[in-house]
């Protein structure tokens, strides 16, 4: 399987992350050679298996309904890129 | 039972369009703290006051599943006749957005907690079904302010991570009417359930309306588009009727409608067209690996159902085999929790009846008029169930009733306070309702003669002289039956 | 008395709890050489002062009662720890600062441990040989130029350097025992859901596990009792009884029937490596067990799984840094422009690699064929284990196909960099632990591992396999302080 040029622009998009046309070639060969890779996968047939999504041989626990994390505003923003003390602040979004 | 006579048809040159609706409705859970993290869920408290560190998805941070929320879900689901599923999966919907800050939400996509269900809407031209295809439990996002600076968008996440349930309609719905009796009975369950309160002021409660057309009596579907996240009833009817004659006028014009998201612009009342088509949305939904599937048993289900209250449609039913309202009485009775809850109260001791006229009719006209909640009625049942009892007994008129209703308004007043402090209690002692008749035809003897000599229509004449004497207060039946003897004399 | 750094935990907490020694100067000779040892690169955040403060304050108040009293240990930069910078290897989290502490560390200071400072590895885990790392490699002790293997490269290095005298790290498809193998130390990477995996910048959620790093197995059955707990914070945590592992350590392993699967025979193996699996099997025949031929059909299988799960989960775990919480931001000329820049400049090629996999194996059209597909193939991964432990109680195979490898040799080649992991990713995959011990040279003289793996929740097996051939094995790593001018 070859991945293109035109997939690679697609995944960087949903990716959000820009590549220069050089670093999208090397890419593509890059993900190329690694899809044939895992495309061995395709030697065994896998009908009627059932996936594996969760290897923890437990069941989901449940945590009762209390409130118990109190006003961190300072520390939730005191790494934020931006200075501003009550928001978070992104480039102005237009809908 | 199914009826579908909705008429609302666009019409064409002399073709005829139906419309085709599903909701996706997004209610919140009302529960203390949110879907996996102990943060409030209270509402309008200051930005990012209701933020914790798994909210804000710092690195390392994980998602802990509220078991309230859980129940609230299948007690939801139960409230709309779905299939509970003993097994489901929570999902990451993956994208970037400014007030999604882990850049996916955490949703149910394949497995949902509840399955199909129903809710029966009372139309007037009779009951009509509209089919739940699913409900599902996620986060919601927080909030993205974008009118505060003008280069920047400021982003509070108090709501980060609230639990919402999303019901999702099948495309039953066939009229901005059909719309809005289906969204106040969800709402109307929900409240019976304390599921959701239903405040759609505060968001609580919002849609995304799918709508397509097509030729009246054709069998296939039309192409929808989605109009996002409405958030009152009157905008999502007004959605409806422009969306809807769009996507006719362009069937007209032998275009074709794309499938795609819209958004409601309330202020020139139009949808237009939301993401461009180059950033088409791929979510890559994936089971969250942060979870593990969420396995309810049948006993859990069980402990939930013996907890469900005696819900709207069988209230309904209720009403009208016990107490003998009219269908059309009982839907308006049952229609909100605090109403009926009300009516509940006002009949304990007092007819039936008249106190069904006296909510429907007066406190209703009360509440409209100062745009009130029930719950907030400045008239309380108790006092309410008073008054009504002393019509029934004799105490005061229906009329006189009208004026005590009015001087209860202002602090609840007791009735029985106002009708002895005003004396207004009725005339209905026989001898003083004949002293006072006799003292009128004392006074008019003209007009008996012209009585007797058969001129009856100044019956009403003597009535009225008789009212007027006794301030209003004469019992009308006893005044009527007296003057009839004396007169007759 | 001989160098306080060239002692093992065990040694060192025995000399505290008999007063022969303090915290104070515990701390005070890892900090000294670790200050001479600043070419390997190991350390991103030195935490070197606020040891010593924190030593001080130990022997002030001594608690002997501790299992870890007073001991300075430096940890993977992976573990967010509570106003300590935490990098994960990464540009993107450069200036990040936790107000917060991941629960294993947590569980290490609770036990007297002492924060020395944050160690390298491959920026977000992902890599093998430390190479990815925004803050640049790392020296393997063992000799210059060579890597220390990774993605706990920084872990593994430090550790055979005696820079601190035991680690953590984190493993998700081999980044403890990996490591551990390439520079003669000892690494265990525990059941799914031993450890908890708050607090850990996530690499892929399925497969992430913290595990102790160490000079000998006794150290590790230590400090894999302290940082191993149920934690309700991690839905994934599992609650069982958890063994004192380390009272519990025994080389009595006699009538213990130990698998030999013949898929772990790969095409170009070195002869060495060969020779090592049949001496360690022999070893374990003299300690009284059974050897049994196993096999694992679907051993080949797992590295293409694992290249399209962990990619797929961490696309999605990366996702979080975007510019706009904390973190680096390159400033854009909108919201859009301003993520696309920002993970652009933030993330490295290899964490961009892997995201772009990730997100195309999830795509629309493409989840049934890459991402539904590894899942199946998972659980057939799985099944092989779950069906070998019907008639086995541990299994042994090499460490890694290779010994450690110099700088620069694999990171134009993904391919071959993905094949160092081809021994322990089955393991991740099964969610199982895992031992991997040293156990004798190549011809270069670089240490070569055995791995040892275990039914699940049955770490105290593996550990004593490890333990009564670590006697027969006698290990003695060869360093030459060649960094320390
Ligand atoms: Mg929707
Ligand atoms: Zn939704």
């Amino acid at each position: 399987m070859t991945i293109d040029l035109k997939t690679i622009k697609h995944i960087s998009k949903l990716s959000r992350i820009s590549l220069e046309d050089e670093k999208a070639k090397k890419l593509a060969t890059d993900l190329s050679s690694i899809f044939e890779f895992i495309e061995k996968l395709n030697e065994l047939d896998t009908k009627g298996i059932d996936p594996l999504t969760s290897i923890a041989e437990t069941t989901l626990k449940f945590r009762k309904d209390e409130v118990k994390s109190q006003n961190i505003r300072e520390k939730i923003l005191k790494n934020s890129p931006s200075d501003n003390e009550d928001f978070f602040v992104v480039p102005k979004v237009v809908e | 039972m199914t009826k579908n006579n909705s008429e609302f048809i666009i019409t064409r040159e002399n073709k005829n369009y139906e419309v085709v609706i599903g909701l996706e409705v997004h209610a919140q859970v009302l529960s203390n703290s949110k879907l996996f993290s102990s943060s409030s869920t209270k509402f309008g408290a200051e930005p990012n006051t209701q933020v914790s560190l798994v909210d804000a998805a710092f690195p390392g941070m994980l998602p802990v599943i509220n078991e309230f929320c859980i129940k609230q879900a299948i007690k939801t689901g139960i409230g709309l006749r779905a299939k509970i599923n003993n097994k489901s999966v929570f999902d990451r919907k993956n994208y970037f957005y400014a007030d999604l800050p882990q850049g996916y939400q955490i949703s149910q996509y394949k497995y949902p907690i509840v399955g199909e269900g129903k809710v029966i809407l009372d139309m007037p031209y009779g009951q009509k079904e509209i089919g739940i295809e699913r409900l599902h439990l996620e986060q919601d996002a927080g909030k993205s302010i974008h009118d505060v600076d003008p280069e920047n968008t400021m982003v509070d996440l108090n709501r980060s991570g609230v639990a919402l349930m999303e019901i999702v309609s099948k495309p039953d719905l066939s009229s901005p009417e059909e719309v809005n009796i289906y969204i106040k009975k969800l709402r109307s369950i929900m409240r019976y359930l304390g599921t959701c309160d239903g405040n759609m002021q505060e968001g609580s409660l919002r849609a995304d309306v799918n709508v397509s057309v097509k030729q009246k009596g054709e069998d296939k579907l039309g192409t929808r588009c989605e109009i996002k996240n409405v958030n009152s009833i009157k905008f999502m009817q007004m959605a409806i009727i422009y969306e809807a004659n769009r996507q006719v006028d362009l069937l007209e014009e032998g275009k074709n409608i794309e499938q795609e998201t819209r958004l409601f612009d309330t202020k020139k009342n139009e949808t237009r067209s939301m993401r461009t088509k180059e950033d088409a949305h791929d979510y890559r939904y994936f089971p969250d690996p942060d979870l593990l599937p969420l396995e309810v048993t049948d006993e859990f289900i069980d402990s939930i159902k013996a907890d469900i209250p005696e819900l709207p449609d069988e209230k309904k039913k209720r009403f009208i085999e016990k107490f003998k309202l009219t269908p059309y009485e009982a839907t308006i009775l049952v229609s909100d929790i605090e109403t009926s809850k009300y009516f509940e109260e006002v009949i304990k001791d007092s007819d039936v009846k008249l106190s069904t006229n006296w909510i429907t009719g007066e406190l209703f006209a009360l509440l409209n008029d100062r745009n009130l909640e029930i719950s907030n009625s400045p008239i309380s049942a108790k006092n309410l169930s008073k008054l009504i009892n002393l019509i029934k007994n004799g105490t005061i008129s229906g009329k006189i009733a009208k004026t005590v209703f009015e001087l209860m308004i202002d602090g609840d007043k007791d009735p029985e306070v106002i009708v002895n402090e005003k004396g207004l209690k009725q005339q209905s002692d026989p001898k003083e309702l004949e002293k006072l008749i006799l003292k009128i035809i004392e006074d008019n003897e003209e007009k008996v003669k012209e009585y007797k000599s058969g001129k009856d229509k100044l019956f009403g004449f003597f009535v009225g002289q008789a009212m007027k004497a006794s301030g209003g207060k004469a019992n009308p039946k006893l005044l009527n039956e007296i003057l009839k003897n004396k007169l007759s004399k | 008395m001989t160098d306080i750094t060239s002692l093992t935990l065990t040694e060192l907490v025995k000399n505290i709890k008999v007063k022969k020694l303090s915290s104070s100067e515990i701390t005070k000779a890892f900090v000294e050489r670790s200050e001479k040892s600043k070419d390997l690169n190991t350390y991103i955040t030195e935490e070197f002062s606020s040891a010593i403060n924190k030593a001080k304050k130990f022997d002030e108040k001594p608690n002997f009662d501790l299992k870890l009293p007073g001991i300075p240990i430096a940890v993977k930069d992976l573990f967010c720890t509570n106003g300590v910078k935490t990098t994960a290897g990464s540009k993107i989290l450069n200036n990040f600062i936790p107000t917060y502490e991941s629960t294993v560390t947590q569980n290490i200071w609770d036990q007297g441990g002492i924060l020395l400072g944050k160690l390298n590895c491959d920026e977000f885990a992902m890599g093998s040989s430390n190479e990815t790392s925004f803050f640049g490699n790392v020296q393997n002790p063992i000799d210059k130029n060579l890597v220390p293997g990774g993605s706990s490269g920084g872990s593994s290095s430090s550790l055979a350097a005696n820079l601190t005298p035991v680690t953590i790290g984190t493993d998700t498809g081999g980044s403890i025992r990996q490591p551990a193998s390439f520079t003669g130390t000892v690494g265990l990477k525990p059941t799914y859901g031993s450890c908890s995996r708050y607090g850990i910048v996530a690499f892929a959620s399925s497969l992430d596990q913290a595990g102790p790093m160490s000079k000998n197995v006794k150290d590790c059955s230590l400090l894999l009792e302290v940082i191993s707990s149920y934690d309700p914070k991690d839905s994934t945590s599992i609650e069982f009884k958890r063994n004192n592992y380390s009272k519990e350590l025994t080389n009595n392993i006699k009538g213990k029937k130990i698998g030999i699967p013949k898929e772990y025979r790969v095409e170009g193996m070195p002869n060495e490596i060969e020779e090592l699996w049949k001496k360690g099997i022999e070893y374990i025949k003299e300690c009284g067990a059974e050897v049994v031929d196993i096999s694992l059909p679907h051993t080949n299988y797992a590295l293409p799984t694992y290249y399209i799960v962990a990619p797929a989960e961490a696309s999605s775990n990366l996702a979080r840094y975007d510019g706009v919480k904390y973190g680096f931001r390159t400033k854009g000329k909108n919201l859009i422009d301003m993520y696309e820049k920002t993970r652009s400049d933030g993330f490295g090629n290899e964490v961009k690699r892997r995201i772009m996999i990730g997100t195309y194996v999830l795509s629309s059209g493409y989840y049934d064929a890459y991402y539904l597909k590894a899942q199946k193939v998972r659980r057939l991964i799985k099944k092989d284990f779950d069906e070998s432990y019907g008639k086995v109680d541990a299994i042994l195979t090499p460490s890694t196909p290779s010994s450690a490898f110099k700088i620069g040799e694999k990171t134009n080649d993904p391919i071959s960099m993905y094949l160092n992991d081809i021994f322990t990713v089955p393991v991740n995959l099964a969610g199982l632990p895992a031992i991997s011990i040293p156990a004798g040279f190549d011809n270069e003289g670089y240490p070569l591992g055995l791995q040892i793996i275990g039914k699940a929740f049955d770490e105290q097996t593996i550990l004593n396999i490890a333990y009564s051939m670590e006697e027969k094995i006698n290990f003695k790593n060869k360093i030459t302080d060649w960094w320390i001018k």
